[in-house]
């Protein structure tokens, strides 16, 4: 039965996490080829499930696999156990695919730092637990690889945790993905509330029952989840400062897969979403609120990885907006998080390799003209910047085509707004993205002389172009006869939802895309094409201020959260110093005062007691007399 | 005679007793007041028991008489001591406790 291998899928990355960490420098020597060895087999054994999983018939398809019971009380029973299917398949490959190709980058990206076995533990260690959060049956098994996967990019974030700003940007991650935690273990509670169970099939079973009520308030707490782990608005602030880890762990967790876990997280409570349009319509918003929001602060980050930060949040909040559409949109957001997963990674695997060639730095107002040395990483950039905006025939197009045509297909003002928003999106995308390769392909040479780009070794130049090659094939083959759509069926199945006529024809969406696309670029290059400031401008319109300081993100948060938050906790030690220590010292003093009171009577002299003893016996006779009267 | 009378006798010996043992120092006269107050509460004791004509209160003196003789012992031993060893027997001298 190839369902009791599933657990190896986790098992194997874990294994190597376990002796590369507890192993210590021993394994300094071989530790990046085993743990990228593991990581391979589990891409390897993947593929054999997946295989085993397309010659079954369509309904047989989903495998259990039961681990061992985990909490047994009263009438709550959670098994430690494993749910592959449809879904969870197309995540386990891109997690073990992509993450072995960034194994194998990181070896030579990361050849001289001395801690380089740490890290690879580390990104086995966030192997798997992305692996338990896809593969968990019930949320609480889901929860325990989404606290994982918190912890694995709180460890990277913080890899050079030397350098103070980095440590706290590692902090803030973690931080603001708690409140999302939070989100998530609300909704579980609630969930075993009203149905008495928290695994996604009795779940499942049990939801067109339940009052709408307690449907929208899971699915609310759900969306808080995923916009804690997504980046989306309003938890969408940790993102750009993640960019501290070093470049193939923003490549890995905070683009192609860990930021995704919201999508997955989603898609996978369909059953919930589909019965709470309310809840349905908040993600959507937060996706469209999120997607323009992204791209807005994209146009004006000249770090290269912030830039790039910006983008992944911004198309995550399309795969948002796609998962909030209901049953038209899951197909085409889990669609657009595997070419995003493609293209995204390799992009900034590029950009690794750009900074690897220019002493790492990261500002583009210093690179230019970049395609002369480095060809390769030029072209892969290149291939994976047509793809996300959406030129034909590469991968974006084909996903976030469908994505805009799903959403003006909304109906009504939703339809109007949302699809408004992809489109809008789409443009912005294409110019900030193309002011990206032109800053640093393009245009005039602004790097000092001292720095000298060289194309990277093949170590490095290889996963990026079999990513190039993922992001010009992939969104081909997921189309091609709905093949993706099809395949997903069985998990994201519409139960007879009515089909809203369509807004437009899905030809005239594409022009308009591709118009819309056309004018971003046009302007891009027509504004940074001959650039040769290598400083960033300072007088500059409010707009491009406000954008370069992250739409006030962090002004917000600070001025709505943290002040009054530290208000708050101020006078709350304040009352705890003054009032309830005041009350427990207050009753230690007394007592130390009354006894250097009653002390005094102690004199050593025998006669002085036996007169107090008469005269309390003398006292205590006079009481009975004057009761007893 | 009205045995009333006797308790009076009883009370007033006690009260000397009582702040015999208050004012005094020597520890031997000490030992006596507290004698005087145990042969009050004898008295006083025997009374009752002829007031209300039974034998409990008489057989109760006999048992004070026979602890008092073995505190007379102990206590005479202890003051005994102690003024061997600080050739004193004011009870105000015996104060070690207090420091």
């Amino acid at each position: 039965m190839s369902s009791n291998l599933i657990g190896y899928l986790i098992g194997l990355p874990l294994f190597g996490a376990a002796a590369l960490l507890l192993g210590g420098r021993r394994t300094n020597k071989w530790g990046h080829i085993s743990a990228t060895a593991l990581s391979a087999s589990s891409f390897a054994l993947g593929l054999k499930l997946f295989n085993d999983m397309l010659a079954l018939p369509t309904e047989e398809r989903a495998m259990h696999q039961k681990l061992f019971s985990w909490i047994h009380v009263g009438g709550f029973q959670v098994d430690a156990g494993l749910l592959l299917d449809q879904l969870s398949i197309c995540f386990v490959l891109l997690i073990t695919g992509v993450g072995t190709l960034i194994h194998i980058y990181s070896i030579a990206y990361m050849s001289h730092d001395h801690d380089r076995r740490r890290f690879f533990a580390y990104l086995n260690l966030f192997i798997s637990a992305m692996l338990l959060l896809v593969l968990g049956d019930s949320y609480l098994n889901l929860y325990v690889g989404w606290e994982g996967v918190g912890l694995a990019s709180y460890l990277l974030i913080g890899f050079w945790n030397q350098k103070p700003a980095y440590a706290t940007a590692a902090k803030k991650a973690f931080v603001m993905n708690r409140i999302g935690d939070m989100g998530l273990s609300f909704a579980i509670m609630i969930s075993f509330v009203t149905f008495g169970a928290i695994s996604f099939d009795s779940i499942k079973e049990a939801a067109p029952q339940a009052s709408t009520a307690a449907l929208t308030a899971i699915g609310i707490m759900l969306l808080v989840a995923a916009t804690g782990k997504s980046a989306q608005f309003p938890l969408q602030a940790w993102l750009g400062d993640a960019m501290a880890g070093p470049t193939p762990v923003s490549a890995l967790i905070h683009a192609a897969t860990m930021v995704t876990a919201g999508v997955y997280l989603i898609t996978r409570s369909n059953f919930i979403f589909d019965l709470a349009p309310n809840a349905q319509t908040a993600v959507a918003a937060i996706g469209a609120i999120t997607l323009l929001f992204g791209a807005l602060v994209g146009t004006a980050k000249d770090d290269i990885k912030k830039a790039l930060a910006a983008s992944t949040m911004s198309q995550i909040g399309y795969m948002i907006l796609g998962a909030g559409l209901g049953p038209a949109g899951y197909a085409f957001a889990i669609m657009h998080l595997l070419t995003h997963g493609f293209f995204k990674a390799g992009m900034f695997l590029g950009a690794g390799s750009v900074m690897h060639g220019m002493n790492d730095e990261v500002n583009m107002r210093k690179y230019g003209a970049l395609r002369k040395f480095m060809p390769i990483t030029a072209i892969t950039f290149g291939l994976g910047y047509l793809a996300i905006i959406g030129v034909p025939p590469f991968a974006g197009f084909y996903s976030k085509d469908k994505l805009i045509e799903v959403a003006l297909n909304a109906g009504g003002i939703k339809g109007y707004l949302f699809g408004g928003a992809a489109l809008l999106g789409a443009a912005i995308t294409a110019f900030y993205m193309s002011r990206v390769v032109i800053l640093t392909f393009f245009s005039q040479k602004r790097w000092d002389d001292n720095a000298h780009p060289h194309e990277s070794p093949i170590l490095m130049w290889l996963p990026m172009a079999i990513l190039a090659i993922g992001s010009v094939a992939s969104g081909f083959l997921f189309t091609s006869g709905d093949a993706l759509k099809n395949w997903l069926e069985p998990v994201v199945a519409s139960h007879g939802e009515g089909e809203h006529a369509e807004l437009l024809p899905p030809m005239t969406v594409s022009v308009i895309a591709l118009t819309l696309v056309a004018i971003g670029v046009g302007y891009a290059i027509f504004k940074y094409r001959a650039e040769s400031n290598p400083n960033t401008p300072e007088n500059v319109s409010i707009f491009t201020r406000i954008a370069r300081r992250d739409l006030m993100q962090d002004a917000f948060n600070e001025a709505v959260f943290m002040r009054p938050g530290q208000v708050l906790t101020k006078s709350l030690v304040s009352i705890d110093e003054n009032v309830i220590d005041g009350a427990v010292g207050g009753v230690g003093s007394a007592a130390v005062g009354s006894g250097q009171l009653l002390r005094k009577l102690q004199t050593g002299f025998v006669r002085s007691y036996a007169a107090l003893m008469l005269l309390g016996v003398a006292l205590l006779l006079l009481a009975i007399w004057v009761v007893t009267q | 005679m009205n045995p009333i009378n006797y308790l009076y006798v009883a009370s007033l010996l006690f009260t000397i007793g009582a702040v015999g043992v208050v004012v005094r120092r020597n520890a031997i006269v000490v030992f006596m007041c507290i004698e005087l107050m145990l042969n009050a509460a004898n008295l006083a004791f025997v009374t009752f028991a002829r007031i209300n004509g039974n034998l409990e209160g008489q057989i109760v003196a006999f048992f004070t008489m026979v602890i008092a003789a073995c505190e007379v012992v102990i206590g005479l031993a202890i003051i005994v001591t102690i003024y061997r060893s600080r050739r004193s027997a004011s009870v105000d001298d015996a104060s070690l406790l207090s420091r």
